[in-house]
């Protein structure tokens, strides 16, 4: 029996019946990751010292007969745009190289009083701005299926960390489609909240009115289980909503008859065959499950990806100004004056995809260009989430491919920022939108080397239960090993 | 093209962000490229459409209001404890302001 092979209910079941300890879970998976991450590199700093005081104390619970908490003992990766207290957070960025978070973030917090081990930082684009981890400040992270390509991104370290089991669970974070699209990259399950489910405080702010953390899990049940225990009001974040949380693992586990899914043909426009031939295996699986499968019409699908870009951008350049030398991270060395400390220090901190990103948002906010640009996406932005709130009036889950492709080569996107912006056309929307949407594995490619491919199923606002439901029917009907 | 090298060491201005002549030609026709691709926005007619500045949803009454009442923040020294150049309390700059002769 492999410890860094289980989810998270046989390893809870091996905790409850002695078999194994928490500290020799967590010394298996730091074991694992010295080997594995030599190649994935998933990681960008461990903290064994945290990890196994926490080991300790579940131990010590364990021992004393105590009520564990529901995720004890269980090894959990976090995205390096996270806070933990008293550890290194440096979004990928070198501008951050040596910031040391002073507070665990709520999603953190909240992880480890339900018992979660947390095992480190995983690396991503820089601020979480890309699509395949590339545009890391520090280094770049393998796709554990095949080491030539990308995990994609941003969370693309999370993702390549619970698919190398070097973590069993970790948090991502989702702005126009983080989490989502590594799960798909990386053939493990990723989901993103309904925007305000989960609370932010303690996530390095992008995009604001876009920003979700989120779970990836290697199953439907322990990404409900993280989910679950992140959820929830939190008043550090006037964003959080103050809508209860469901039982979603309760809600697990039961028939999807009579559920009608969507199909939108704009999804499936301009996507490799071989992904189109996946997806609707999984389509004909979850008919087979009793679904009512049901053409529909997303008609602004085709603006998203211009709209997404003018708000990230626009929000990114007004988040990312407070990175100016004064109160923390890098400062360039003796600048002639303070004009000059901030621009050197802009300069010599950010790398190229986030100065592009501060130049566009600056731009489309810049006089003369608002309306024109911002407000005109703003407005498309009303347009997308109609369309979603129309089709959820006649269906109750919408499916869709993840990503139009599967991973792609290492550097083979980075001449062309668009085409880099495209990887991201099928997740964006819902982001726009604020609706919740979670990523499945859906087979692999046919021919060699076989790369996972990701099915997209979205809900209405604070519907995840019935996502969550649909993931595990189709997962439990063998969804994941379709092709 | 649209942009030109001057709108691109503008924006650079406006964002404080310094950039070598390398960057700004390396920057121009990328940033005209994806300002091309964003002007498809156009062929919507918005003008009846209201803006979307945050997503919103059926919730309790403002969420987002507190109570107004005194908490714990951070420690002066938790605060300065990641700063380049802290001194006697104090975030320290180069000066802002010349002396006068």
């Amino acid at each position: 029996m492999n410890l860094t092979e289980l989810t998270i209910d046989p390893l809870r079941d091996l905790l409850l019946q002695g078999k194994t300890s928490a500290v020799e879970v967590a010394k298996a998976h730091f074991e694992h990751i010295e080997r594995r991450d030599k190649e994935v590199r998933a990681y960008l700093h461990l903290c064994p010292e945290r990890a196994l005081q926490q080991a300790a104390k579940i131990d010590r619970q364990l021992a004393a007969g105590e009520h564990l908490g529901p995720l004890a003992g269980i090894p959990v990766a976090v995205k390096d745009v996270i806070l933990t207290g008293g550890a290194r957070n440096t979004c990928a960025s070198k501008i951050l190289a040596n910031y040391v978070a002073p507070y665990d973030a709520p999603a953190v917090e909240r992880l480890e009083a339900a018992g979660a081990v947390i095992l480190g930082k995983t690396n991503c684009d820089e601020f979480a701005m890309g699509s395949s981890t590339e545009n890391s400040g520090f280094f770049v992270t393998h796709n554990p299926h095949d080491l030539t390509r990308v995990p994609g991104g941003s969370s693309g370290g999370s993702a390549a960390a619970v698919a190398a089991n070097m973590a069993v669970a970790s948090l991502g974070s989702d702005t126009g489609g983080s989490i989502r699209q590594p799960a798909a990259f990386c053939g493990i399950v990723g989901m993103m909240g309904t925007y305000g489910r989960v609370s932010r405080y303690g996530l390095v702010a992008f995009a604001s009115s876009l920003d979700h953390i989120g779970p990836f899990g290697r199953s439907v049940r322990d990404v409900a289980r993280l989910l679950q225990t992140i959820a929830g009001r939190d008043p550090h974040d006037s964003t959080s909503a103050d809508v209860p949380v469901e039982d979603y693992v309760a809600g697990l586990d039961q028939n999807v008859r009579g559920l009608k899914v969507g199909v939108p043909g704009e999804y499936f426009k301009g996507l490799s065959p071989e992904t189109g031939d996946n997806i609707q295996k999984g389509i004909e699986l979850l008919a087979k499950l009793g679904c009512q499968v049901v053409p529909i019409s997303l008609p602004h699908t085709d603006y998203a990806i211009a709209c997404y870009y003018i708000i990230c951008t626009a929000e990114a350049s007004s988040n990312l100004a407070r990175y100016d030398g004064v109160r923390y991270g890098f400062r360039s060395a003796d600048p002639v004056d303070l004009q000059a400390m901030y621009k050197q220090t802009r300069y010599g901190g950010f790398g190229a995809e986030v100065k592009r990103r501060i130049m566009l948002g600056t731009y489309v906010l810049s006089s003369g260009y608002y309306d024109a640009y911002y407000l005109k996406a703003q407005k498309v932005r009303t347009l997308i989430t109609r369309d979603f709130l129309e089709a959820f009036d006649e269906v109750d889950i919408i499916l869709t491919p993840t990503s139009p492709f599967p991973a792609f080569k290492l550097g083979e996107r980075m001449d062309d920022p668009w085409q880099m912006y495209l990887a991201d056309i099928y997740t964006v929307t819902a982001s726009l939108a604020g609706i919740p949407g979670i990523c499945v594995p859906c087979g692999k490619t046919k021919q060699d080397p076989h790369l996972p491919v990701g099915m997209q199923l979205l809900a209405k606002h604070f519907d995840e239960a019935r996502l969550l439901r649909v993931a595990d029917a189709f997962e439990k009907a063998g969804g994941f090993e379709v092709a | 093209m649209a942009l030109e090298e001057k709108d691109v060491r503008y924006v650079a201005e406006l964002a404080h962000l310094e950039l070598t002549p390398e960057e700004v030609m390396k920057f121009l026709p990328q940033l005209d490229s994806i300002l091309q691709h964003m002007q498809k926005l156009n062929e919507l007619d918005t003008s009846q459409v209201e803006p979307m500045a945050q997503v919103t949803y059926p919730a309790a009454a403002n969420p987002s209001l507190r109570a107004d009442l005194p908490l714990k923040t951070f420690d002066q020294d938790v605060a300065l404890a990641n700063a380049p150049d802290p001194t006697a309390g104090y975030f320290r700059v180069p000066r802002v302001i010349e002396k006068e002769e």
